[in-house]
């Protein structure tokens, strides 16, 4: 028989694919089944946030950042107001500070729950899917009660966060933080050893540590390599300086350890929730610095003072002295970070946004390199992309 | 910490007299490196590699558009160690016409970075290997983030029910969009005419 040479091809992956994970369009050049190159096409989705932030208030930049990435939404405002804060600097109170850390573990919990589930579900189960949503949605209900919204928050304010939270809601948080690990054990009994999915996950684009600090990895991606960094340890910011909670490390870098780090991190996240509850000081909930946020209504009707600090402020903004920060928070992804350059006026002169999915989805090619095409998927779905931030 | 960074500032700018131009520890206690644009590869390595520095992770590269300056576009790397737990800043600055020299072989994460740097202010990097546009469109011209580029843009996309196809068009806009200008005139702009009698008559 004579031999038959295979062709190189090119496969066409996305942009309209239900295991891109929103619109990933994916080049790959295939020697038969197995993958020689890997090249993302991104920025389907750019709509120009950096840009048009310049061109917005400080206060109005915020929304902005709950449509970078839309599955936790307020880590990611965390990082634009701690920003402003840091060149302002601005002195959050205790009370909104635990707040802050109650959404944002909150905003955790919400994105390891799609991001396992629809792992999962890129691999052949379909069931976690229907009951991580059953979660997801009683958590954004909590976001909804805390401030209207159940998706784009728009909730932290630079100086603290944009109200308090209602009365009851902390008790329901709380009972709902007491039956949720159970959920996670009945996801853990379908997944964690199941042999399909291991099948697909186990040894599947392994990242070592030396690659992983090499491409820019954070977050659980950098932790399953096995790198103990985190930032909520390492350089703590609002109170995590006082919650007591694990860092789980992977041990190989590849997808399954990926998985199983998120999986531990969600419980942490829930005992940091439990922590956060349980030690909720009383007070206010942002600055009394009225250069910064506006006065309550009620003392607006009595004072004059009140009155032009809430319209200077709903007009003309805050002005932010001359200077540039960096600041990151651990969002759920990986390192979120704001650069910001400001110029004395009222507006942002420069805003570069730091998404950690960015950088993950470049390492994709190296990820990817020698492996089946349905590695690719098991790949994309461990790396936790989600293009409203990749494309900005 | 500020004093931590000061001391590292001070050792970074001894080790490469030649390179670094200067180094200062900002007022929210960040470290600035300014480096000699052609300089940045060594300088880079040798944050990488130095025990005293050790930063194994470039984290953020990114442009910055000051259009009154001469050079106009600084670029911006972000680094951190893992083993100092420190950041630190290098700014190199260049124009339109001056490549940098790409980094992309001391962090491969430099890659897509310096690809949206380029993509967004039209900075050039030498030695990239693949320097494409990354996050605008297919065939999109001019760098959307440069000060002197509307905000509007230039081009808009429809689908043309007659040809079959989409079509790039000029932007036409109902309203256009209105940059308010809220800033008040009074504050900020030094003393206002006749005050400095009113300063002297105390």
């Amino acid at each position: 028989m004579a031999e038959s040479q295979i062709k190189s091809y090119n496969i066409n992956f996305g942009p309209q694919h239900p295991a891109a994970h929103g619109v990933l369009r994916l080049i790959l050049e295939m020697s038969g089944e197995v993958v020689d190159r890997a090249d993302p096409h991104i920025g389907l989705l750019h709509r120009g946030t950096e840009k048009l932030i310049e061109h917005k208030i400080y206060a109005q930049a915020t929304p902005y950042f709950d449509r970078l990435d839309y599955v936790g939404t307020m880590n990611q405002e965390h990082a634009f107001v701690m920003a402003a804060e840091k060149l302002l600097g601005v002195e959050v109170p205790l009370r909104g500070q635990y707040i802050r850390v109650l959404y944002c573990e909150m905003g955790r919990i919400l994105n390891h729950l799609l991001n396992v589930c629809s792992f999962v579900f890129d691999v052949g189960g379909m069931t976690p899917m229907l009951w991580g949503f059953e979660e997801r949605e009683k958590l954004m209900e909590f976001y909804e009660r805390a401030c209207g919204a159940r998706l784009h928050a728009n909730y932290f304010r630079v100086g603290g966060v944009a109200q308090d939270l209602p009365a009851g809601l902390l008790e329901d948080i709380d009972a709902w933080c007491d039956q949720f690990p159970q959920v996670i054990d009945d996801i853990e009994t379908l997944v964690t050893e199941n042999r399909i999915f291991k099948q697909r996950t186990v040894d599947i684009g392994i990242v070592s540590a030396e690659q992983a600090l090499d491409w820019g990895f954070t977050g659980p991606n950098l932790r399953a390599s096995g790198i103990a960094w985190d930032l909520r340890k390492a350089q703590p910011y609002e109170v995590y300086d006082r919650m007591d909670f694990d860092v789980p490390v992977g041990k190989t870098g590849d997808c399954y350890d990926r998985y199983l780090v998120r999986v531990v991190e969600m419980r942490e996240s829930v005992k940091m929730m439990k922590q956060c509850i349980r030690e909720m000081p009383a007070g206010p909930v942002k600055t009394e610095d009225r250069k910064v946020s506006p006065p309550p209504r009620a003392e607006m009707k009595k004072s004059m003072e009140a009155l032009i600090h809430h319209f200077k402020l709903f007009t003309e903004g805050f002005r932010v002295p001359e200077g540039e920060v960096y600041a990151a928070v651990e969002a759920p992804k990986g390192e979120f970070a704001v650069y910001l350059v400001a110029d004395g006026t009222n507006k942002p002169y420069r805003c570069k946004i730091r998404p950690p999915g960015y950088v993950h989805l470049q390492a994709l090619d190296m990820m990817s390199k020698g492996h089946m095409l349905a590695d690719v998927v098991a790949n994309i779905g461990s790396i936790d992309i989600v293009f409203g931030e990749i494309d900005r | 910490m500020t004093q931590v960074l000061k001391d590292l500032g001070d050792y970074i700018a001894a080790a490469l007299p030649n390179d670094v131009l200067s180094t200062e520890v900002t007022r929210v206690g960040e470290l600035n490196v300014v480096a000699r644009t052609a300089s940045i590869v060594k300088v880079l390595t040798f944050l990488r590699d130095d025990s005293g520095c050790l930063f194994k992770q470039l984290v953020d590269v990114c442009g910055v558009d000051w259009p009154g300056r001469e050079e106009r576009f600084d670029v911006v790397y972000h680094l951190l160690s893992l083993k100092h737990n420190q950041r630190v800043r290098v700014k190199v600055a260049t124009d339109e016409e001056t490549p940098v020299p790409s980094v992309v072989g001391v962090f491969s994460s430099a890659g897509w970075f310096e690809r949206e740097t380029w993509d967004m202010y039209g900075v050039i990097f030498s030695d990239h290997p693949d320097l494409r546009r990354i996050l605008t469109d297919y065939g999109f011209e001019g760098h959307p983030l440069r000060k002197d580029f509307p905000l509007t843009g230039h081009v808009e996309l429809r689908y043309d029910d007659e040809q079959k196809r989409c079509v790039y068009e000029p932007v036409k806009l109902v309203q256009d969009f209105r940059s308010f200008d809220f800033l008040s005139p009074w504050e900020g702009q030094g003393p206002l005419p006749g005050d400095e009698k009113a300063e002297g008559s105390h």
